[in-house]
């Protein structure tokens, strides 16, 4: 069974017809050909389908996508258009964040949720704030440093 | 050196971090199959009827395989040389199955939901055999997991399927009984380590289509496309030049990867339909059916004089590849020879085993690849050894250490199922790691102990690791270099970047042999059509190996690039010289731009190509080394260990990209500390998998872990590109013998099964109360 579906996706509105529960990240990737979210894990344990819908960040892949109806939602496509964005890639960059770069857009937009949330976030804060998020290349180190770079720098952004 | 020694921006990370198409899965073309694997619900079983008539007239499916309709040639997975060390016990699907995940049958449909549907629709009637189960009891035991005549080794590694037994090994110098009764100090101890799983983030993935020359083409997360095109040849007997393997970004493979997994059914429904073919592993299929870090059980015996010198190591392993022998003797000698040269001075060594099947998910190459395993028992031998003598481990350890310009007959006995080379060792600077390590740490403030609180008990712990760089005689890697107009080179390598960074390690150091800048060299990597051979991405050796075939190429090409202006400026080559902007003559009279150069050689003067190709294969494989110091803290009310700091030092040679050196530094010892403190493996009575999703399965996340303290020691390989060796795998080797020395200092309680548990401390501490 399909249903219209209507929702803002990255900024611009958008409909598709869909099965109600088929899972927001395949419709994502498949529907809107928008790749940047991935999947590691599909059960909502690996963040690496960390996407924005209004404000809230969530797992794309337990998120039915009948839910999105008349929402907002921000992928890593949608994020990479503004300033929050530039600062935070660059960061990540600097700090050396990203290795196979598999965890990194879940991993940015988690950032940019904590930061929207904390804009200057304690290392406790940061270390809570993306604990939903699993790196299996890294220390997480660089990422924590990335973080906080990126705050320093996109200080009055958030 | 201006190029290396630098950490220049990972060249795809801009690329990543917009999340651009990248992955396999990202490329795979919007009509592919879909392909789902119908797998065994039983540990060990034939197959007595299969019936796939309903699952193929379900309306969108495109092909069905089972054993009856594949080719049956018998190949190893192991994505090794050739020919390789692991016996061939694989068929593409078999008529047994022999652990809960084994394929049974692969469905090929329109889509997701269909494929999974027709899976349903398969009816398969098993003969239900009895499972080995336990390993211990796996030799000899009255069900043969390999019964099929096919079933062979390619040279001898004591492949005995009779037996279970998928290889053996021994090896031993000097009179160990005598030594050791001669010992003053003389301490035993067992271990058992677990089936740790790599949980790469990307899930394994490939795809496959027919191309417009008929030609098969194979898009695969792998971290061995030349062995994956020839295995895959192998399996389904096509002649290699039908078959093209492209590695796009890949999402971690730690060893992971070091395997074929969906690349045969992607290729066969692909050649049988016309159309191309997707199979994506979800997280379970990954647990269950990839592959695991070998478990093993080691017994380590080791003494000393009165004065604390080592005088013999025994080393004795069982090791369990589970239902398959992917890497079984490699692995299972390594754990040996990347760690008994640590303490060269032992007069007598003994090292053996033997590696088992059983009706477990097979094991297979892991980052640490048994060093890992191994240095959890020497390491914690070490110490207990200490101990006995009176000595700080640390200082016992700097006692008997190897050391710069030093060699370890173990070098020339053990290669990797084969004859090792001999070879000393030209850099070293463990003894700087140590005693760095021990000042960043603070041991001396903290050995053994500290009362933190009422409950809680914080301990120190030690333990130094050794790796090597490549296999020394049999892996090969090469580079070609190709000048193109406006100045810029193409540097194509069929080494595999698996996350790691190599691609832009690898242009470093072409562009430090050139004397450019790297963002002049654009990397093409692992095609097989398209680029020069490389044995791929393990034993850690794209940086050494790889890294020399491309210093080599480097080289050649700005001596080509010296003589095409020498000739154009009409005078001997000797007399011109390119600095990495400009070719000059000694005298300053004439002078040309690379880039103007470069242009005239494609379109107005003495017209050719410039390329070269250049190969290196090691005859020595020199260890990187490294010290590492785990801080714990023990909850004594709830058997709670927490690592506080862990500290390491390096010593790679000179790190080509510090920061990328250090990421590989730091992922590998949490991968070692997950290992150690988190990943516990639990299995069903039948033998099914039980913790196969992150939720049962945890990896370490931010939360767990605390300080991790990296540094490098200056350090010159003369061997290697620019002093380099290698760091891909040696972060992994010291956590489990670090943090649980760390404990016994702490608490005086040994932990020899990993993970670490509370349960288990808090048990232990019970009895010592007693
Ligand atoms: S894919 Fe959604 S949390 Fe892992
Ligand atoms: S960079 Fe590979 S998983 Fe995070």
């Amino acid at each position: 069974m399909e249903n219209k579906i209507r929702f803002t996706l990255n900024f611009k509105t958008v409909e598709i017809s869909a099965s109600p529960l088929k899972r927001l990240l395949d419709v994502l990737r498949e529907d809107f050909s928008l790749t940047g979210t991935k999947e590691g894990c599909g059960e909502g344990e690996c963040g690496a389908c960390s996407i924005i819908v209004d404000g809230e960040l969530v797992n794309s892949c337990l998120y039915p996508v009948g839910r999105v109806e008349g929402k907002e939602v921000l992928t890593i496509e949608g994020f990479r258009s503004t300033p929050e964005f530039e600062v935070l890639r660059e960061s990540f960059e600097e700090a050396g964040a990203v290795q196979c770069g598999f965890c990194t857009p879940g991993m940015i937009m988690a950032a940019e949720f904590l930061l929207r949330k904390y804009p200057h976030p304690t290392e406790e804060q940061i270390r809570k704030g993306i604990s939903g998020n699993l790196c299996r290349c890294t220390g997480y180190d660089m990422i924590v440093k990335a973080i906080k770079l990126a705050s320093e720098r996109g200080d009055g952004l958030w | 050196m201006k190029e290396v020694n630098k950490s220049v921006p990972k060249k795809d990370g801009m690329g990543l971090t917009v999340g651009k198409p990248a992955y396999t899965e990202d490329l795979a073309p919007q009509n592919a199959l879909t392909v789902k694997v119908l797998r065994s619900p039983y540990p060990f079983a034939r197959i007595k009827n299969i019936d796939t008539e309903k699952a193929e007239k379900l309306k969108g499916v495109k092909c069905v395989l089972t054993y009856k309709n594949v080719p049956r040639n018998i190949v190893t997975r192991a994505g090794q040389g050739y020919p390789e060390p692991s016996p061939h016990d694989k068929f593409i699907l078999d008529e047994y199955v022999r652990y809960i995940g084994d394929e049974v049958a692969a469905v090929a449909a329109e889509d997701e939901v269909t494929a999974v549907e027709a899976l349903k629709l398969i009816e398969v009637e098993y003969e239900k055999l009895e499972p080995v189960l336990d390993f211990e009891r796996a030799e000899g035991h009255p069900s043969i997991i390999h019964p099929e005549k096919e079933a062979h080794e390619m040279f001898p590694t004591g492949f005995n399927p009779s037996k279970n037994i998928a290889a053996e090994y021994h090896m031993s110098f000097g009179d160990l009984d005598k030594t050791l009764k001669k010992c003053d100090y003389v301490v035993s101890e067992r271990y058992y380590t677990q089936a740790q799983n790599h949980t790469a983030m990307e899930t394994h993935s490939s795809f496959a289509y027919v191309d417009i020359n008929g030609r098969l083409n194979i898009v695969s997360s792998t971290q061995t496309p030349f062995h994956a095109r020839r295995i895959v040849g192998e399996a389904l007997g096509l002649p290699l030049d039908k078959i093209r393997v492209i590695k796009p970004r890949i999402g971690g493979g730690y060893g992971g990867k070091q395997a074929l997994h969906g690349e045969f059914l992607v290729a066969l429904v692909a050649l049988r339909t016309g159309r191309s073919a997707k199979l994506i592993y979800t997280r379970e299929e990954v647990f269950e059916a990839t592959y695991t870090r070998h478990p093993m059980r080691i017994d380590v015996t080791i003494g000393a004089d009165k004065d604390g010198n080592i005088k013999a190591i025994d080393m004795e392993i069982l090791s369990n590849t589970g239902a398959y022998a992917e890497h079984a003797l490699t692995v299972f000698m390594v754990a040996g020879s990347k760690t008994l040269p640590l303490y060269n001075k032992a007069e007598a060594v003994r090292f053996g085993g033997k590696v088992v099947y059983t009706n477990h998910t097979p094991a297979g190459a892991f980052r640490g690849y048994g060093a890992v395993q191994g240095n959890f028992a020497l390491e914690a031998t070490i110490d207990k050894l200490a101990l006995a003598v009176g000595k700080d481990p640390v200082e016992f350890r700097v006692q008997n250490m190897i050391k710069e310009g030093e060699t370890s007959p173990v070098f020339k006995i053990m290669g990797e199922g084969t004859e090792g080379v001999d070879m000393t060792v030209d850099s070293c600077k463990l003894e700087y790691c140590v005693k760095r390590g021990m000042e960043l740490c603070g041991w001396k403030d903290k050995y053994p102990r500290k009362q933190i609180g009422k409950n809680k008990v914080r301990g120190i712990g030690s333990a130094i690791a050794m790796q090597g760089s490549g296999i020394p005689c049999i892996d090969m890697g090469s580079a070609v270099i190709k000048l193109n107009d406006g100045g810029f080179f193409n540097l194509m390598v069929g080494a595999t970047d698996i996350g790691t960074g190599s691609d832009t390690i690898l242009a470093q150091i072409a562009a430090e042999a050139l004397g450019v800048s790297t963002d002049k060299v654009v990397v093409y990597s692992s095609d097989t059509d398209l680029t020069p051979f490389d044995c791929g991405a393990y034993a850690s050796s794209t940086t050494y190996v790889s890294g020399n075939a491309v210093y080599r190429a480097g080289r050649k090409m700005k001596g080509l690039i010296e003589k095409a202006g020498a000739e154009r400026f009409g005078v001997s080559k000797d007399e011109v010289e390119f600095d990495g902007e400009f070719i000059r003559t000694k005298d300053g009279r004439n002078s040309v731009s690379l880039s103007q150069l470069s242009t005239e050689l494609y379109y107005s003067n003495k017209q050719k190509q410039l390329m070269v190709c250049e190969s290196f294969c090691g005859e020595v494989s020199p260890p990187p080394f490294l010290a590492g110091f785990a801080e714990v803290e023990v909850d004594l009310e709830t058997g709670k260990v927490d690592l506080i700091d862990y500290t390491a030092v390096v010593d790679c040679g000179t790190p080509i990209n510090p920061n990328l050196a250090r990421i590989q530094i730091e992922g590998g010892l949490v991968q070692g500390i997950g290992m150690t403190m988190f990943e516990g493996v639990k299995y069903g009575e039948n033998g099914k998998l039980l913790t196969n999703n992150f939720l049962q399965y945890r990896i370490p996340s931010r939360k767990d872990i605390n300080k991790l303290t990296v540094e490098f020691a200056e350090s010159y390989e003369p061997s290697g590109p620019f002093g380099a060796k290698s760091v891909g795998e040696i972060g992994t080797d010291t956590p489990p013998a670090a943090i649980t020395n760390a404990i016994y200092n702490a608490i005086g309680v040994r932990v020899t099964k990993l993970p670490v548990t509370p349960e288990y401390i808090l048990m232990e501490l019970k009895k010592k109360m007693k």
